[in-house]
């Protein structure tokens, strides 16, 4: 187990070493004038020449990327040419925001996902089975920002009965403020035994969270329930009624722990999924997080934001699948015990 | 019959004599579907109940578009304390006989028979509940891989376990202790660390052993066996079937034996019925088989076995393959690999009838090896 | 030549003939197929069957007509130009459908290759091919392209560039695994017996073995990559104005959405159901050509 946790760690930086070498080729290689890039659209011809010595782009690229990594290793991410902040103190603090978002999405998504794909793998061709395959083809058919704005039309100018937009009513800034401690507002609410505002960030949270949930529950529930009939196949299956014991304990215990090892993996695919997806969701909903920092900084060519918000993307997608192979590693005894 | 006697050059066919094998029946007439004569029904009411009891199975599988015949009448009789081998090649129907027994076949299976007892209780009519109770308890089945019968993610002790209370035994400590007792009966080495373990840390034999012990919880009264040493070494193999033997001795129960190998049964059985595309083309003692075979199959069979002796000569075979399509033959299926076949044989299908008291073939000209003019 | 016997009989028994009935018979696969045939249709005949095509094909401007709500003339109403909703739907079609095949083909053009050659051979290629393949595949799906799009600047070609980047290495994956499979049948002992070189190997046996999964996440892709490609457009990095893109369109509508709700529904439904119909087929494809995947 050791092994492979010290195999799987090394194997991950060096990926992000990957990474950062294909950010850094994106930033200065690709495009025509890397300086004019840097300094934004404004860029005057003495500009140019001056950030060009300045950043030193003129020296070979090797050097370039030394001088790259080590600055980013030490935090210098560089500044943002929109907000003329730096660039990781940025992305750092609109990231509570974000992972609030993709956490309420996850805790809807995993267990709706899971019991659905279970429950239609329990009758494969039946009345449910048929139901639950349409409701998640439609999950991940949906484009995530559509979505948004159909349940924004529904919810809000329709049956007025959740908020258009942001993550809290601006009005509770006055009247029962939250007092910022982890940036979760949810949990800031909760510390500051603050009922209000707890209700209304929940109240917030509902449209967005459904309309990133939406395509993780369909393949969520997908997986499940290809995993689930997979499992059913298997000769030890075969050897459980063999031996008289119950469908139910087939297919609630036996079957479903092997079932879902593969789908640890989905989950991790779908918090990937998730990073990206809430750029859209973000858009939609006016959620002040990295989705928005993101957008803003594209459509402004912030390219130190881009870049840093990319390689930040990318490590974080790293993370959670290196979490999500150790869990299941440490849940198949053949892995864990080899 | 008589007429067929100075053919066959066979041992007489006698009519009315009860066997525990098949009904005894005219040339002409199918095993199945005839109702004992009176001597038969005395004397079986005389005899203690077949713990297996199996006459005219038909097995198909209905797919999307075709449906393919698995089993084409089956009879097979298994009495109490009795080990029977059930043998043939790959294909022949041998592992869905098992199967049928305990009704584990998946949906697209369409059963039929005359006959299908499990201790005198009519299988096909009994419900999904009283079937469970039966599996595991009273018939419990052994499978050929060891390795992929046991779940993978639960240890070998918590699977035994598992299947003490599906049956309303012993739980908890009492359920340890009794799977202690019946590791060791099967002569398991370090039984603690067994139980403890997952199945992908122990060797096939041992396995095996655990899935016998297994099969032992609940004191069954038939184990079927499925292949239970094709995936094992030699040696172990060999281990394995001394200990189902001795076991059998022991406790009395009857065993089902699958396989497609001669010599396992040789070692281990006291009857022997050989399958054929879904079909018993023989069944005898397992002294009389060997001795005297009398259906070109299991002579082929039997020949077929490498010998090691000197004077061995060339492998013998049996050319041709084994038929794919049981559903559409018409005569006897063996007919185009038989090197005794007459046009009869290709005509109509020979039926299971008895030879001898405990001994029956389905051929035309049993015991023939050469054709007389 | 027993062994020759033996690998023609494989190879001739791996050609199953595409099950037809099966396909015919289910009814998902039928509302999928008529979709993406309707697609298709609108993606040729757009600008005929439009009917307020514009003289540019994207859209006939008529401001004076603009946010009128959908009514006979104009079944999905007019947007700020008042360009005909409907028409402009029709015509994203077209962009829509030969954009995502485009990329599909050329991702399979670099990936395929790539995979079979890493599956066949081995060694040192392979490790270094999908070393390659897992870094590209380490970015969050999206992520990647939205970055090089960022690097090319905006427009529908880097786009299509940037998705072709991020897809090639799913299908290297996909070939690389059915390739090693594949390479362990007797079929390829006896045909490199015989003599045949690596590269027909790959070329005549291997490749068309390997088509089933392939056509299956391409097929599925295709919708995919619409959707991709829409949202895409929806943050302002793929198509630009006048273009109508699906995706723009939802974009451009958003800021009405509350009171002209039209302008970017119809759009938004018109991305749902293509890929919706492109993951149907997919879906039955897969079933059909895996039967493990169970009904």
């Amino acid at each position: 187990m050791t092994r492979f946790l010290a195999q799987r760690l090394g194997g991950s930086v060096i990926v992000l070493l990957g990474l950062s070498v294909i950010t850094f080729l994106l930033a200065r290689v690709v495009p025509s004038n890397a300086a004019a890039v840097f300094i934004g659209p404004r860029a005057r011809p003495d500009d140019i020449a001056r950030v060009t010595e300045q950043l030193g782009l003129n020296r070979p690229l090797p050097v370039q990327y030394v001088t790259y990594m080590s600055q980013m290793l030490t935090g210098d991410w560089g500044i943002s040419i929109g907000t003329k902040r730096p660039v990781l103190g940025e992305i750092l603090s609109r990231l509570p925001a974000t992972l609030e978002l993709i956490v309420a999405a996850m805790l809807i998504a995993i267990p709706l996902g899971l019991l659905l794909g279970i429950m239609s793998a329990r009758r494969p061709g039946s009345i449910s089975d048929v139901g639950v395959r349409v409701v998640t083809l439609i999950g991940v058919s949906l484009p995530a920002f559509f979505l948004g704005l159909i349940l924004q039309l529904i919810f809000f100018r329709g049956l007025d009965l959740l908020p258009l937009a942001g993550r809290i009513d601006s009005d509770l800034r006055f009247t029962a403020p939250i007092l910022p401690v982890t940036g979760f507002l949810t949990v800031d609410a909760l510390l500051g035994l603050n009922a209000h505002g707890f209700l209304d960030v929940m109240w917030h949270l509902v449209l967005p969270a459904l309309t990133l949930a939406a395509y993780p529950i369909g393949l969520i529930a997908r997986m499940t329930r290809a995993s689930m009939l997979e499992t059913m196949s298997r000769d030890y299956v075969r050897t459980a009624r063999a031996y008289g014991i119950g469908e139910r304990r087939i297919h609630g215990r036996l079957a479903l722990r092997n079932a879902l090892l593969p789908v640890l993996t989905i989950i991790g695919l779908v918090l990937a999924y998730s990073l990206t997806g809430t750029f859209f969701v973000e858009v939609v909903f006016n959620w002040p997080g990295l989705g928005t920092l993101a957008v803003k900084s594209i459509l402004n060519v912030d390219y130190p934001a881009i870049m840093g918000i990319t390689l930040f993307g990318a490590a974080f997608y790293l993370l959670v699948n290196l979490v999500v192979d150790v869990l299941q590693a440490w849940l198949d005894p053949r892995i864990r015990l080899a | 019959m008589s007429g067929e006697r100075a053919r066959t050059g066979a041992l007489p066919i006698t009519a009315e004599q009860p066997t525990t094998g098949t009904l005894p029946n005219t040339a002409e007439q199918p095993t199945t579907g005839t109702l004992p004569s009176t001597a038969e029904q005395l004397i079986r009411a005389a005899a203690p109940t077949p713990v297996l009891e199996i006459r005219g199975l038909r097995l198909a599988f209905q797919g999307e578009e075709r449906r393919t015949v698995a089993l084409d009448g089956i009879d097979l009789v298994i009495a109490p304390g009795e080990a029977v081998g059930v043998v043939g090649e790959t294909g022949c129907g041998k592992t869905v006989t098992g199967l049928a027994a305990m009704r584990l076949l998946p949906a697209s299976a369409r059963l039929t028979a005359d006959v299908l007892q499990f201790d005198g209780r009519d299988l096909l009519t009994l419900d999904d509940g009283a079937l469970r109770r039966i599996r595991g308890a009273e018939v419990a089945m052994i499978f050929q891989n060891p390795t992929s019968a046991f779940n993978p993610v639960f240890t070998i002790g918590a699977q035994m376990a598992d299947v003490l209370a599906a049956h309303d035994r012993e739980r908890g400590d009492a359920a340890r202790e009794r799977i202690r007792i019946v590791m060791a009966s099967v002569g398991m080495p370090d039984v603690e660390r067994v139980m403890r373990a997952y199945p992908h840390q122990l060797s096939g034999g041992m396995l095996q052993r655990a899935m016998i012990a297994t099969a032992l919880l609940c004191r069954p009264r038939l184990i079927i066996a499925d292949e239970p040493t094709t995936a094992l070494d030699v040696t172990i193999a060999a281990q394995i079937l001394a200990l189902l033997r001795r076991l059998q001795l022991d406790e009395g129960f009857s065993v089902m034996l699958i396989t497609h190998d001669l010599g396992v049964v040789r070692r281990v059985c006291d009857r022997v019925a050989v399958l054929y595309a879904g079909r018993v083309v023989e069944s005898a003692t397992t002294e009389a088989l060997f001795a005297a075979p009398q259906h070109p199959y299991t002579r082929g069979l039997l020949a077929a076995v490498p010998r090691t002796s000197a004077s061995s000569g060339p492998l013998q075979t049996i050319p041709g393959s084994v038929p794919t399509d049981i559903g559409s033959i018409t005569g006897c299926a063996f007919a185009p690999r038989c090197p005794v076949v007459q046009d009869r044989c290709r005509a109509e299908a020979p039926w299971l009838r008895d030879l001898e008291p405990a001994r029956a073939a389905a051929c035309h000209f049993p015991g023939v090896s050469v054709v007389s003019a | 030549m027993a062994i020759a016997e033996a690998a023609g009989e494989q190879l001739a028994r791996r050609r199953a003939p595409f099950p037809m009935r099966a396909f015919v018979r289910d009814p998902l696969a039928i509302i999928g197929s008529v979709i993406v045939l309707l697609l298709i249709v609108l993606a040729v005949l757009g600008p005929i069957i439009a009917p307020y095509p514009g003289a540019r094909g994207t859209g006939q401007i008529d401001v004076p007509s603009a946010y009128l709500p959908p009514s006979l003339s104009h079944f999905f109403g007019t947007d700020e130009l008042g360009r005909d909703v409907f028409s402009r739907v029709i015509l994203g079609a077209r962009p829509a459908l030969v954009v995502s095949v485009l990329v599909v083909g050329f991702a399979m053009l670099i990936g395929v290759p790539l995979g079979a050659i890493a599956g066949y051979r081995r060694g040192r290629i392979d490790g270094l091919i999908m070393r390659t393949t897992d870094l590209f595949l380490a970015f969050p799906p999206l992520l990647l392209a939205m970055a090089i799009v960022a690097a090319l600047g905006p427009g529908l070609e880097h786009a299509a560039i940037a998705l072709i980047i991020s897809w090639w290495p799913w299908y290297t994956r996909i070939a690389r695994a059915v390739t090693v499979s594949l390479r362990e049948q007797p079929f390829v002992d006896a045909a490199r017996a015989i003599g045949v070189r690596d590269m027909t190997i790959i070329r005549r046996h291997i490749v068309p073995n390997s088509l089933s999964p392939l056509v299956v996440q391409a097929t599925v892709d295709v919708g995919t990559v619409i959707l991709a490609a829409g949202s895409l457009a929806f943050i302002g990095l793929g198509a630009r104005p006048p273009q109508p893109d699906w995706g723009l369109m939802v974009a451009d509508g958003r800021s009405v959405i509350l009171d002209q709700w039209w302008v970017s529904t119809f759009p938004g439904l018109a991305i749902f159901v293509t890929v919706l119909a492109f993951n149907l087929v997919g879906d039955v494809l897969l079933r059909v050509l895996d039967p493990r995947h169970g009904r």
